[in-house]
């Protein structure tokens, strides 16, 4: 490619192009002015103009979990840098591929607290996977390219670039890398996996588990996790972010593990002798009290990032690498294993699981209850789609409802804030899935406090003329707090209750977009067959859910696994 | 010469090596890493190497729960780390260098001269009623040292942290970077 003579700012665009951005999430400002003169006569980046860069930040998040592509949003200097901050901390815990682009105080103003100056790579780089402060321009293409490439390879993660506002507008003679070279960055396998060792133990479980976690859908490695779960024949537990690694409808499927997973795949795990867990971390969340975990299990631990390995959880066979690449190695092995030694028999331990999942379904306790039940919401507006939406949530109860209740057939179909757990993701992710995948059906689980943080951004979805769903599971608290507050701080609750604010029906109207609303069970139904047929723009459903129902079963922080509360 | 042991009764304290790129901030990934994932730097030490483009730190650190592997494996996280390695106790040379100012009368010069020569010492300054005491050696070594000259009243020390290389023929960069 011959070179060609350009601004700082039109490198910054001619590389997303060259990386095959789409769409891009921002809004500008004093120093980022440049970048936007270079973007409008581009051709072919389409940007979306949000009202907040946070929100900016989480549709580019959810257009990344969506499609598999790298998300990118872009942000000015000061504000618009730190307003990014919660997106690109997000993208972090749940390993989301993001480029994060903004501009700062031109290079003679850095240091001098100028107007809208902040620090901001000293900022976000404990969350993100690597930043760069970009002081020649000469460097422009190499940093897009080495950002790209960090961002989408290896554990996938967020990158983000801060770039001066006179680097933006100096000259440079373009020419983009074809390849990236990155002496820190190298695979550091120091042995080779030890596949055989994990294969015996595999062979020599008689009540294995297997247990995904977001790494499946980071590493695209759902044909192979399928292939290997069909093979051990055991029973498979997710997290949040493992669902839709392997279809929940799927009889060997017993869906989310940990505080609030059924009591069924709780007791599974703890009861297992061998636990494969296939790109999970072990959390907290779902863990619950380390030194009870999985009491009698050897764990088999495939991950890409040698960190994880032995972080929480000893992990007896540690196989490090990336699962799309390693896993059917693994099943190689265990199928050599099986074809020489035999199947181990797990008719035993699938009677056990049966009966535990017989005894302890996830019930939802609807009949002679007079107020709509949020679980009775969800089940609804699930067999309404068919289970075939692409649903997003904010966080709160009305996110584990969802985690609970709606049954995941397919990869990239439960979208949602897992690690750091950031409230007001519903909306955005919303915007930026559907972007990525127009013509699909994309749902929101919302909760009225999650919803009140990013609410602004309904007019950025009415701009694009998105047609998203939002379910709004309205009980006028902060629900899981409250639910703490009464189960752990003797009925204080303290600033929980939400006013009946704003109303959500006019709201919507004053945006533009459909509202609607159901307050009793006889109206849920028509409401969300009034919502689903809706194509016209976005759609908001206030549904009010009586107010103290909690999420059950639950295992209080820090308790054993199995010791849970409610939900009987 | 006692070796500093590796055994505290307050913590583990290990040797970790790092290679890493020459670029702004890099000290401040690392640093930030031990700070935020409860790690206690004992010392740390950087400088530059026989490649420009990379630097060398040596770090000292003080394990309480984590084994030390964990903390390499976050270090090798960080993109512009090239190579961590734990040096062991016995396959590493390791060096600190420390000024030591005494406030003393004259007449206490020849005894600390004494002292000076027996921790191969010198005496780079000296005043009517002061001196510094420059060495280097094993921590341990110097704590003796500290320890010896404490009897007549240190106002001020500096110590540099240790630095350290791997003995024999090896090396911390990787194959491909050689």
């Amino acid at each position: 490619m011959p070179k060609e003579k350009m601004t700082g700012a039109q490198a910054v665009v001619r590389a997303m192009e060259l990386e095959g951005v789409e769409w891009l999430f921002g809004m500008p400002g004093g120093t980022i002015l440049p970048i936007y003169d270079a973007l409008f006569t581009s051709k072919k980046l389409k940007h979306v103009l949000i009202r907040h860069e946070q929100v900016g930040g989480h549709a580019a998040e959810g257009y990344a979990h969506a499609t598999g592509k790298v998300g990118v949003c872009m942000a000015t200097s000061g504000p618009g840098s730190t307003n990014l901050v919660t997106a690109i901390a997000d993208a972090y815990m749940d390993s989301v591929p993001l480029v994060a682009i903004t501009a700062n105080v031109a290079k003679p103003l850095i240091g001098t607290d100028a107007f809208q100056e902040a620090d901001i790579t000293g900022i976000t780089m404990p969350v993100t996977k690597h930043n760069w402060l970009v002081t020649d321009v000469q460097d422009i293409p190499r940093v897009m390219k080495e950002a790209f490439y960090l961002a989408r390879t290896g554990r996938p993660g967020p990158v983000h670039i801060d770039i001066p506002k006179d680097v933006l507008n100096e000259p440079l003679e373009f020419e983009y890398p074809e390849e990236v070279h990155i002496a820190g960055y190298m695979p550091r396998v120091k042995e080779e996996p030890r596949l055989a060792d994990a294969a015996t133990l595999g062979r020599s479980s008689t009540r294995p588990v297997i247990y995904l976690g977001g790494g499946v859908r980071a590493s695209n490695a759902f044909a192979e996790v399928f292939e290997f779960c069909e093979l051990l024949g055991a029973p498979v537990v997710t997290t949040l972010h493992g669902k839709g690694a392997f279809p929940e409808t799927n009889p060997s499927c017993l869906g989310m593990f940990g505080m609030h997973g059924s009591r069924f795949a709780n007791y599974t795990i703890q009861n297992s002798d061998l636990i494969v867990a296939l790109g999970a971390r072990f959390d907290d969340r779902v863990t619950g009290k380390l030194s009870t975990f999985a009491p009698e299990a050897k764990i088999v631990h495939l991950d890409v990032d040698p960190a994880e390995i032995s972080k929480l959880v000893t992990a007896t066979v540690p196989l490090v690498g990336d699962l799309k690449a390693l896993l059917p190695r693994f099943a190689a092995e265990v199928k050599k294993a099986f074809d020489e030694r035999g199947r181990p028999d797990l008719s035993p331990w699938w009677k056990r699981v049966s009966d535990w999942r017989e005894k302890h379904p996830l019930r939802i306790k609807q009949e002679g209850e007079k107020y709509i039940l949020p679980q009775t919401a969800v089940q609804r507006i699930w067999e309404k789609c068919q289970g075939k939406a692409v649903v997003t949530t904010g966080v709160g109860e009305h996110q584990m409802w969802a985690a609970q209740f709606w049954k995941v057939s397919a990869p990239r179909q439960f979208i949602t804030s897992g690690g750091l757990g950031t409230m007001g993701f519903c909306l955005p992710s919303a915007i930026g899935i559907q972007l990525g995948r127009p013509g699909e059906l994309v749902v929101g689980i919302d909760g009225d406090g999650s919803f009140q943080m990013t609410l602004q951004d309904l007019a950025t979805a009415v701009d694009h003329k998105l047609p998203i769903k939002i379910f709004i599971l309205n009980n006028l608290f902060l629900g899981m707090v409250r639910q703490w507050q009464e189960l752990f701080y003797d009925n204080r609750f303290s600033e929980t209750p939400l006013t009946d604010l704003p109303d959500l029906v006019k709201l919507a109207e004053a945006y533009k977009c459909l509202g609607l609303r159901a307050r009793e069970l006889g109206e849920l139904d028509g409401v969300i067959d009034r919502a689903l047929a809706h194509k016209d723009g976005p759609c908001i459903v206030d549904i009010r859910v009586k107010r103290q129902e909690k999420v059950y079963p639950m295992v209080p922080a820090g308790a054993p696994l199995n010791d849970m509360i409610g939900g009987e | 010469m006692v070796e500093k042991t590796e055994q505290m009764p307050n913590g583990n304290v290990h040797t970790l090596s790092l290679l890493v790129e020459n670029k702004p901030a890099v000290l401040q990934r690392i640093a930030g890493l031990f700070a935020r994932r409860g790690y206690n730097i004992e010392s740390l030490a950087v400088g530059p190497t026989e490649h420009p483009e990379r630097s060398r730190m040596t770090v000292v650190v003080r394990l309480t729960q984590k084994p030390v592997e964990l903390v390499v494996r976050q270090l090798e996280k960080l993109i512009p780390v090239i190579e961590v390695r734990e040096l062991a106790a016995s396959d590493k040379i390791e060096r600190e260098l420390v000024l030591i100012k005494i406030k003393t009368p004259e007449k206490n010069h020849s005894e600390l001269r004494a002292i000076a020569d027996t921790y191969e010492a010198q005496i780079v300054d000296v005043s009517t009623d002061a001196l510094m005491i420059e060495a280097t050696g094993t921590a341990a070594k110097l704590d003796a040292l500290e320890e010896r000259l404490g009897v007549f009243g240190i106002t001020e020390l500096c110590r540099s942290g240790a630095i350290a290389l791997e003995r024999g023929f090896k090396t911390l960069a990787p194959p491909h970077l050689k």
